[in-house]
């Protein structure tokens, strides 16, 4: 598909409007992203596939139910890919293809809530920082660099530790969470803000400077819509993309933890718990991590892929790295 | 200068505090460090609080950190559960560089880690020249030949290096290195350990078997160093200096090598001097598939038996090693960039 910038033709509302340029509705940032964002050929493929997985994990829950996700079955343990069993059985010989659909759930689940709690623990941070600069500041600002300085690997295994079996199984949606899923949530979220908290405070500290601001103080408007009215909004766009790779980040993280073993516990399947252990029976059964392990990374990579097309979009200046 | 490095060293005191504090603080409840030790016999009451004594898990969290900080040989404890302290204490705190003894291996920290430090540096030390060198070699390539069809694909496989999961990797590598290729009768990788036993340490056997795990910890760098050099070069191959340097005719590789990409490669030191000691804890997982005795292993052993000392001695040495690292980056950057200047 060839879509130059010059020509708005494929939305026929804008070429039957006069030509001169003032009477031209400006287009709103979601038109304009929208714009910059389907050139962006891997952006549109990742968002394609992840629309796909995600319908994966839903429509799948109508031909397996969770209890034949969890049903074991040792007789059938470690059984090669089948007619009965498309993606063969694990150790207690559950079927791995119901577990997909259903850790598929979990993990992209756990992705979003994780990133929620990041986003709002970082842009809580970052603005109020950002905002009132002093003392405050210096105060945030130093604890950022604390918990940035232990690398977070090792800050998630400790915190899995510490919360282990504090949390008791959540029922949601009529179906029975294991607690530990609730736990790392709040460690990825809680751990992964530093960076974000960073990007809010910049934007902050330069748009704090502009005359709506000063205009909105002048009127007496109180702080905190100054903050989540005028300012924020104007600093979606880094946020936007920060909060699109979180996700993708809290999956890969939730797979860390799971894989060494302190993640997500069974019978709650997740594709990262799917992959803890299969490294055992990696020349004997393949089919134990390639499933789970390639659903995932197709996530991670479809999200990363749209995180990298918005960041072209939202800001074009801007360049990756 | 020398200003600027004693406050930043100065600066460092109170976080690394907070940090302690914080990280001691979590300690408390990672698990049960005497459960574990008594094997797998059921440890008797009058035995945990005779042990819990001897390491000093029965005092209250604020005088176990203030022992751990600085010692407890100004004063004495009490041993035999008399509520008298008569024994002088003998642990001289984190200060005076005594991280107390492993609850596990009944030996100093500083021991254990040292035996594991070595192995750790030499992944590490190994993984970083091959991602630099790796990645200077896409980077650049992809700057000179900028949208051509060969900088196209490594873009993109770049990028779904950088997605890919490191487990996912290592067991994908070691699926085709190790498992397929000694299937098919080929020589094939080894994918656990330092060396074969049978043959023993010799440096032959440690660089075959590094193989596999430095691959690991190189490739998912190489996306993002290799993106970073290629767009900072191409924002020094437009810059003024380069175009006069190509017309007063100096020969091409010039240009590139000596105009263009000392320029370029300022950056990466920062990306480098941050992220070198992260590498060190970074390999956590590597080293744990791989059978790597690393300390990355030796952090997530000791997590699993909830043995503080360690634990708490490695996250220490780590975040010190990163501070130590921002204050050397700082200081290259300004040695190599002499338009920068701190005071």
């Amino acid at each position: 598909m060839e879509t130059t910038a010059a020509s708005p033709g494929s939305s026929p509302g804008i070429v039957s409007l006069p030509t001169d340029e003032l009477e031209t509705p400006p287009l709103s940032l979601g038109q304009l992203t929208w714009r910059r964002f389907r050139r962006h050929k891997m952006a549109i493929a990742g968002s394609v596939v992840l629309i796909a997985l995600v319908l994966y994990a839903l429509v799948g829950a109508f031909f397996y139910s969770e209890a034949q996700a969890n049903h074991t079955d040792t007789k059938l343990r470690l059984a090669a890919p089948t007619n009965v069993h498309p993606f063969g059985t694990d150790t207690v010989g559950r079927d791995i293809l119901a577990r997909t659909i259903y850790g598929g759930q979990i993990s992209i689940l756990i992705g979003i809530f994780a990133m929620s709690v990041e986003v709002t623990v970082g842009v809580l941070i970052g603005s109020v920082s950002g905002f009132y600069g002093g003392k405050i500041d210096s105060v945030l600002m130093r604890f950022t660099e604390a918990v940035l300085i232990i690398p977070q690997i090792f800050l998630l295994l400790v915190m899995a530790k510490y919360f282990g079996d504090k949390v008791g199984n959540v029922t949601l949606f009529g179906r029975t969470f294991s607690g530990s899923v609730v736990v790392i949530v709040l460690i990825i979220g809680l751990t992964s803000w530093p960076y974000l908290a960073r990007i809010v405070r910049a934007q902050f500290l330069s748009l704090k400077e502009n005359e709506f601001v000063l205009a909105a103080r002048a009127t007496g408007t109180p702080r905190s819509q100054i903050i989540f009215r005028h300012i924020l909004p104007n600093s979606i766009a880094p946020i936007a993309v920060a909060a699109t790779l979180g996700v993708a980040n809290a999956i890969a993280l939730e797979a860390y933890i799971s894989f060494l073993g302190l993640g997500v516990r069974a019978p709650t399947a997740t594709w990262g718990n799917m992959l803890q252990g299969a490294y055992n029976y990696i020349a004997t059964a393949w089919w134990l991590w390639f499933f789970p392990g390639f659903l995932m990374a197709l996530t991670v990579l479809s999200i990363n892929f749209i995180g990298d097309g918005l960041r072209d979009a939202l800001d074009p200046r801007s360049r990756a790295v | 200068m020398t200003r600027y490095i004693i406050r930043r060293l100065l600066q460092a005191v109170p976080l690394l505090l907070i940090i302690s504090m914080v990280l001691f603080v979590l300690m408390q409840s990672i698990g049960d460090p005497i459960a574990t030790m008594g094997g797998r016999q059921v440890t008797r009451t009058a035995d945990r609080e005779r042990l819990k004594r001897q390491l000093g898990l029965d005092k209250p969290i604020i005088v176990q950190y203030v022992y751990w900080l600085i010692g407890n040989d100004w004063t004495k404890v009490d041993m035999d559960g008399d509520g008298v302290p008569e024994t002088p204490g003998k642990r001289k705190g984190v200060v005076r560089g005594d991280f107390g003894n492993s609850f596990v291996e009944r030996r100093p920290v500083t021991d254990v880690i040292a035996d594991r430090l070595p192995n750790t540096l030499l992944l590490m030390l190994v993984a970083e020249v091959v991602i630099i060198a790796g990645s200077l070699l896409l980077g650049i390539y992809s700057a000179l030949h900028q949208y051509s069809k060969v900088d196209n694909v490594i873009t993109t496989v770049t990028f779904v290096l950088y997605s890919l999961p490191v487990f996912l990797f290592a067991l994908g590598a070691i699926y085709i290195f190790a498992v397929g290729f000694k299937r098919l009768g080929l020589p094939y990788l080894p994918a656990v350990g330092m060396f074969d036993p049978q043959i023993g340490k010799t440096p032959a056997q440690v660089a075959y078997h590094m193989v596999l795990p430095v691959a690991t910890l190189s490739f998912i760098y190489f996306a993002a160093y290799s993106r970073y050099i290629r767009s900072s070069m191409l924002d020094v191959l437009s810059q003024d200096y380069v175009r006069t340097a190509k017309s007063k005719g100096l020969p091409r590789r010039e240009v590139i090598y000596r105009h263009a990409l000392k320029n370029a490669a300022l950056p990466l030191v920062t990306v480098i001097g941050l992220d070198l000691p992260f590498l060190l804890g970074g390999a956590i997982v590597t080293e744990s598939i791989f059978a790597w005795p690393g300390m990355g292993r030796l952090f997530y052993d000791h997590v699993s038996r909830a043995d503080t000392p360690v634990v708490m001695g490695i996250m220490m040495m780590i975040a010190l090693a990163v501070i130590i690292f921002q204050i050397i980056t700082d200081i290259a950057y300004a040695w190599l960039d002499p338009r920068i200047r701190y005071d």
